[in-house]
């Protein structure tokens, strides 16, 4: 018997169907470069007054004068680290917590039955909705807005978890029953790993969702945080730290996103290619 | 035939699924047995219950009527003396090859030297030896069934159930997989509950065919054959040209009366 010969092992070229070709590249580039452009051109004509848009050079220095001498005597990394620990362990509780309720509930619905309403009604709420009630509780401080976080990062990986236990191919559990498996093992060796691409999708979401929430929280009520670092810019119309405190916010979150997938395609392997 | 042991037994079985007025009879009144070392399969046109019977066998679902046992006992639901192989693969994308065939074995927590032992003998057994640490996703569809195969195989069942497994394989990898799949029952001296909708492949394959009649299911008739050895033996002659003749006109002879059973209930 010689079945190999036949058989051809299957190249996987999904992973190239995403990848930008050299012209998108190009494009996106030029996207930037013409921003970027517009903006020096508009400050270089004078346009808006120089406190509403600062010019590009005046940003790049007031960047490096930050990073030298901080921002009100607290350096730039403080203000960093301060909201990326509200905001990691505020997910970090999310995740520890949502999958298992979330996957428990696709599981056992007496346990949906318990969970799933509270969380569909706090959900739509706009969480700095219920802020004011945490503040009021537990204080100005981290523990408020740690809370707030893990309250809006909940939601998107519980409900993930949810819908991917429904989505599972039935079929896994059954050949995995016909294998041996007790329903404990094919919990975790069947439903939780078929359940991760879903899981993984809901952490980033969850993760924007409380990026967003975090900013804003820091906006209301905080001594120290990015956020906080660009309100009190705008209340002394020192606008090229507010463009700063932007661009910090809308990089990291990239890098941070970037980094989600790449642990993703590290866990997930399989994602896309069933 | 033979007197082997009855692994297998139905009795009466009847299937309805739904309730009231949206209910539909999926199997009526399903005798069958099935003896050690058969290769059974089951003949029939699309939607008339074979996959049903073969679920309910594996224990997925619970007759309405009737009974199923295995060796005497009622068939309660699914456990690893009965194997399934399904006509999609099954496995599972976040394990490799090697693991997946371990999977029956690890999950009856036997010792791991034994376990490896059993995997590397039977991805042998389906010319896959080698292929252990690939990934299921980069294997053809030929090779991820053979792969199933060997899953099911590792543990060593009673009775192996496949619906319909090589369903959607090119016409050529199937071929290679009737003759695997022959080998090995010989071999392993399994016992093989086999549904398909191809006659040829029923008259190959099968010591016994079983054809059914479209909804309701019933068990029209069934053949008792021998072709799959002197289909698959290599050293199989004819010795002459009438003996030749007289085997084709036997193989013809059964398919166009079991086409004529299928034909003449539309």
């Amino acid at each position: 018997m010689d079945l190999e010969n036949e058989d051809k092992v299957e190249n996987n070229n999904s992973e190239a169907g995403t990848e930008k070709s050299k012209t998108e590249k190009v494009l996106t580039l030029s996207t930037w470069v013409v921003i970027l452009g517009a903006w020096y051109i508009v400050t270089k004509l004078e346009l808006f007054s120089p406190t509403l848009l600062p010019p590009p050079t005046e940003v790049v220095t007031a960047f490096f004068k930050l990073l030298k001498d901080g921002y009100n005597g607290i350096a730039l990394w403080v203000h960093l680290g301060a909201s990326f620990r509200r905001l990691f362990i505020a997910l970090g509780l999310a995740i520890i917590t949502a999958i298992p309720i979330g996957l428990l509930s696709g599981y056992v619905s007496k346990v949906k039955a318990i969970v799933d309403s509270v969380v569909e009604f706090y959900r739509p709420l706009p969480p700095l909705a219920y802020y004011t009630l945490l503040i009021l509780w537990f204080g100005i401080d981290d523990k408020s807005k740690i809370i707030l976080l893990f309250l809006a990062a909940f939601a998107p990986i519980y409900i993930a978890c949810i819908s991917a236990v429904r989505k599972i191919n039935q079929d896994y559990i059954l050949s995995a029953k016909s294998l041996g498996a007790s329903q404990k093992k094919i919990f975790f060796k069947i439903v939780l790993p078929a359940c991760l691409p879903e899981i993984f999708t809901g952490i980033r979401t969850a993760f924007g969702v409380a990026y967003t929430t975090l900013v804003s929280s820091e906006m209301i009520a905080a001594t120290s945080g990015i956020g906080w670092m660009v309100l009190d810019a705008s209340n002394f119309l020192k606008s090229e730290v507010i463009f700063i405190g932007i661009f910090i916010m809308g990089i990291s979150g990239v890098l941070i996103d970037a980094g989600l997938r790449f642990i993703e395609r590290k866990i997930v392997f399989w994602k896309g290619k069933v | 035939m033979s007197q082997e042991e009855v692994l297998i037994e139905t009795k009466n079985l009847d299937k309805i699924y739904g309730t009231g007025e949206d209910s539909v009879l999926a199997l009526k009144d399903i005798n069958l047995e099935i003896r050690r070392g058969e290769f059974v399969c089951v003949l029939g046109p699309s939607g008339c219950g074979k996959s049903t019977l073969l679920k309910t066998i594996a224990g997925y679902i619970e007759a309405t009527n009737g009974q199923c046992l295995m060796q005497g006992e009622e068939i309660e639901g699914p456990d690893w003396h009965r194997g399934v192989v399904f006509q999609s693969s099954t496995l599972y994308p976040w394990m490799s090859v090697k693991d997946n065939v371990e999977f029956g074995p690890r999950m009856r927590n036997l010792p791991e030297d034994e376990i490896k032992e059993i995997q590397e003998y039977f991805l042998e057994e389906v010319n896959l030896s080698g292929f252990g640490d690939k990934a299921t996703f980069e294997l053809s569809g030929g090779m991820k069934q053979r792969v199933a195969l060997a899953r099911v195989l590792a543990n060593n069942p009673q009775v192996i159930l496949m619906d319909e497994p090589f369903g959607a394989l090119d016409a050529l990898t199937r071929n290679d997989m009737q003759k695997l799949i022959h080998n090995i029952w010989k071999e392993n001296n399994s016992t093989i509950f086999f549904i398909t909708h191809d006659v040829d492949e029923a008259l190959s394959l099968a010591t016994r065919v079983v054809v059914m009649s479209k909804r309701p299911g019933r068990i029209i008739r069934e053949f008792n054959v021998d072709f799959t050895d002197t289909l698959f033996d290599e050293n199989t002659k004819f010795d002459d040209s009438s003996q030749r003749v007289e085997y084709e006109d036997e193989y013809f002879k059964v398919k166009n009366e079991i086409l004529d059973i299928i034909n003449n209930q539309v």
